[in-house]
């Protein structure tokens, strides 16, 4: 097996004393796509702020390539090609659209991605280049923040519940870029409410509940009722 | 004629008001940091250029050579060391360690140089004017000024729009919390625009120390004509603070031409009118 | 098993204190018989300092109101207290509370024009308000213009005959005045406008618009607060006899030195400013001949009190032993009933 892009071992991590993770394994290894699924509230969220520094853990518990960074702040773990599309989106309003995806870059210049890559993945997004960042309707502002993400040339692309708020044909288009971007070599992290948009892309899959890990495995292992089980937090045999 | 001139020469001194607040607003627009000691900084500007003049004996613009910088460097370390330890949701202890800073800072200069007025020559630079009309005359320095301001806030605007850390700073001022998945280091961030604001502050002090007399205690005043100038012209918006000292400096002319004794307080005034009018300011981009 | 709870006010440590101080209090009133002339002005200054500091901490402690500007109202009810004695005729101890009163009521306008602004801007545009004022009285000719005026002999003879009569009913004055500071803040914690305001302090951030109950309790505090303050610089330049527009609007002396008593010895506390003012006075007469050596360092220490121990001296000692020595907090405690 290849060394694992990102790992964690029995991660924990809290909201002053809310405990929000209890003890999270997960690991992701080259190339391949991994899903997190869960409810609101299960913690996936979290997670991801956890990896990415913009919420404190302990030391030990997460590598990435193959050294330990947590503690670390966010920024440096940007530096080091960790990409995230944050939940909402987050786009700069003081920026334009180009300006958005131009600024993705600012920690670390990728060369595999650049702005006419991106505006190949997402043409509509040239028309609109010069637009302020936050005029766009909500599928468009997720292709820029898919796009901010990906000029960083990142290792590991992290997507934060990217299907949030949209209609189901623009959340069609959006995945439909994501064979796209596996097919440049990228190793990613979809967090999603829609499970079988999520399970479609995966190599792999997690379930959180309640901020720990009730499942995971192979989309194609797994059986719907597992998946509702896990989901919900239910014992197997109290489902119908 | 006089009103004609007063207003010429009101119009001028909103430049100067205008390089005051560029700073000012810079460090709120970026950081939503309020520097109550941003007027004595300008007058540390002003002694530094007197010492550097002291030193040299070469003429006050020369200074700015070595002010500059030197406020710049000044900026960013007391950002990195000392005020981004009060950053956060929290508006007391911005409020409160830059009040201290503003007391401490004029005692440090009254103990170094006395309370003495102090006034750079700038030689022909002050006494040179230009006829416009058989009444009316500009002044070169005055006009030099404005012209400077009108330069600062351009250069400031093209830094901010054609730059890679101007950029970075924009995105900043509408989502710290987002640039850093940028891979934007907060720390640095701000102690550049702190930098840059402070460089800023640093001409605005050459200029003071050129135009008028100084001791250590007029910062304040001129941290309240920079606010004046930022909250008329509308926050966020840098070309808004230029108009808005442009209207500061020409109420002020005109309180002077009806009784010398109001210039200052027809500033106040105007400020007050405009603040129950149109709180948001003329030209507004952003919220307070 | 029921469980059944009491609202506890007070604590052991607040009865302690509580006795200590009504001996001191005793001590103080009879201060003119046994203190010296120089040494019962000192305990005036001390007073007004306190009640100062007190009205400063609430606005900034309790409603979020930074306000750099409170010495519009100091100089305001002491131009006001001058008016009505020299001017109108009013025997100046009840010039005294009327100068309070119209402060407060000018505090209304000038709290509907500060109020547009928010968070620093706000403390800034209280600065510009008590230039205006400043810049405004220099030029009233009546009461003195730029020089000022002082208050004429038969006005301070009708204080009382005697000039110890003067002091000692000026420290009295001075004394009630401090009390009614902190009796003020005191009974205004205990009551529903301090649950609000303990709710505005805590969740409100300051760059946030203002919902229309916060607002009024905001603005209804910030009124009180400048009557009360007004009411002390009446006191201030009644003790002083002479009144000027720097004097009366100085920064430095009303604002800066005020400012820095709460912030060492703590905000948002009634104990907090009783102990900055007693760490002032004892740096005051220990730097008295170092000049502005006194204001670097007192500057300093404000400074690095803000950055390291943001909560004052008053701070630390209650983090460190929970006491309270005010029952303003409410404790609950829950007491299990066995069964």
């Amino acid at each position: 097996m290849a060394n694992p892009v990102l790992q964690t071992k029995g991660l924990e991590a809290f909201y002053g004393d809310f405990q929000a993770l209890f003890g999270i394994d997960f690991s992701i290894n080259e190339g391949e796509t991994v899903a997190i699924i869960g409810s609101n509230g299960a913690g996936k969220s979290t997670f991801l702020r956890a990896i990415t520094g913009m919420l404190a853990t302990k030391g030990q518990d997460i590598t990435f390539l193959g050294k330990a960074v947590g503690g670390k702040p966010a920024h440096s773990l940007v530096k080091r090609g960790l990409a995230m599309v944050p939940e909402g989106r987050k786009l700069f309003p003081s920026l334009t659209v180009e300006e958005n995806l131009l600024i993705g870059g600012y920690g670390r210049k990728g060369t595999k991605w650049t702005l006419d890559g991106i505006y190949d993945l997402f043409p509509i997004l040239a028309e609109r280049r010069h637009h302020g960042g936050t005029d766009l309707s909500g599928g468009q502002q997720q292709m820029v923040a898919i796009g901010r993400a990906l000029m960083s040339d990142p290792k590991l692309l992290l997507c934060d519940e990217i299907s949030l708020g949209l209609a189901p044909v623009v959340i069609k288009d959006i995945y439909a870029a994501v064979p796209k971007i596996k097919a440049r070599g990228a190793t990613i992290v979809v967090v999603e409410q829609d499970v079988n948009q999520a399970m479609a892309v995966a190599d792999r899959v997690y379930c959180f509940q309640e901020g720990r890990v009730s499942l995971n495995g192979k989309p194609g292992d797994l059986t719907r009722d597992q998946i509702s089980a896990a989901y919900f937090g239910l014992n197997e045999e109290e489902t119908a | 004629m006089d009103w004609v001139n007063a207003i010429v020469q009101g119009i001028l001194l909103g430049g100067l008001y205008a390089l005051f607040a560029a700073g000012l607003s810079l460090m709120f627009g970026v950081m939503r940091f309020v520097n109550i000691a941003h007027g004595d900084f300008i007058v540390l500007g002003a002694y530094a250029a007197l010492v550097a003049v002291g030193l040299t004996g070469l003429h006050p613009l020369w200074s700015l050579v070595v002010v500059v910088p030197g406020m710049a460097a000044l900026g960013y370390l007391g950002q990195r060391i000392l005020l981004n330890r009060t950053m956060g949701d929290d508006i007391l202890p911005p409020l409160l360690v830059t009040f201290g800073f503003s007391v401490i800072i004029q005692n440090v200069l009254l103990e170094i140089f006395s309370a003495d007025s102090q006034k750079l020559q700038a030689g022909w630079l002050e006494t040179a004017s230009i006829k416009i009309t058989s009444s009316l005359n500009i002044g070169v320095m005055p006009l030099l000024i404005f012209v400077s301001a009108v330069g600062v806030i351009g250069g400031l605007q093209l830094f901010f729009y054609k730059t890679s850390l101007g950029r970075v700073l924009r995105a900043t001022s509408d989502d710290q919390d987002t640039v850093r998945l940028m891979g934007a280091d907060n720390a640095k961030i701000f102690a550049y625009a702190t930098a840059i604001a402070s460089a800023v502050v640093g001409i605005a002090g050459v200029y003071l120390a050129m135009r008028t007399n100084f001791d250590p205690s007029v910062g304040p005043a001129r941290l309240l004509f920079a606010f004046e100038a930022v909250i008329i012209g509308g926050l966020g918006n840098p070309w808004g603070t230029l108009v808005g000292g442009i209207i500061l400096g020409v109420s002020q002319a005109i309180g002077a031409q009806i009784d010398p004794g109001i210039q200052i307080l027809s500033g106040h005034i105007a400020f007050l009118v405009v603040l129950v009018i149109r709180p948001q300011g003329l030209f507004p981009k952003m919220k307070g | 098993m029921s469980i059944s709870y009491t609202v506890q006010r007070s604590s052991r440590a607040t009865r302690i204190a509580m006795s200590i101080g009504i001996i001191a209090l005793i001590v103080l009133l009879l201060a003119p018989y046994w203190a010296g002339r120089g040494d019962l002005r000192m305990l005036v200054e001390i007073f007004y300092y306190l009640a100062l500091a007190q009205m400063w901490s609430l606005l900034a402690g309790y409603v979020g109101l930074v306000s750099v500007g409170q010495q519009a109202f100091v100089g305001l009810g002491g131009y006001m207290m001058f008016a009505f004695s020299a001017k109108v005729g009013i025997p100046p101890l009840l010039a005294l509370p009327l100068a309070g009163v119209f402060t407060a009521i000018i505090a209304v306008p000038t709290a509907m024009i500060a109020f547009r602004l928010k968070g620093a801007y706000f403390a800034i545009g209280t600065w510009v308000i008590a230039e205006v004022f400043r810049l405004t009285f220099a030029q009233i000719s009546t009461l003195g213009g730029g020089s000022g005026m002082s208050l004429p002999a038969g006005i301070v003879k009708g204080i009382a005959s005697s000039r110890a009569g003067r002091e000692h009913l000026v420290y009295w004055v001075a004394l009630g005045i401090a009390l009614g500071s902190i009796l003020m803040v005191f009974f205004l914690l205990r009551s529903r406008w301090g649950l609000a305001m303990t709710a505005i302090r805590d969740s409100e951030p300051a760059s946030e618009s203002l919902g229309v109950e916060t607002y009024v309790t905001k603005f209804l505090i910030y009124v009180a607060a400048a009557g009360m303050t007004g009411l002390i610089g009446g006191l201030i330049f009644l003790q002083k006899l002479r009144i000027s527009p720097d004097a009366a609007f100085s920064v430095q002396d009303w604002t800066a030195l005020v400012i820095f008593i709460v912030v060492i010895g703590g905000i948002g506390s009634i104990e907090g400013p009783i102990i900055g003012v007693v760490i002032f006075f004892v740096l005051r007469e220990i730097a008295a001949d170092w000049g502005s050596w006194y204001l670097i360092i007192l500057g300093s220490l404000a400074v690095t009190t803000m950055l390291f121990a943001p909560k004052g001296i008053w701070g630390l000692i209650t983090d460190r032993w929970d006491i309270h020595l005010f029952p303003v907090g409410r404790r609950l405690i829950i007491k299990r009933d066995e069964t």
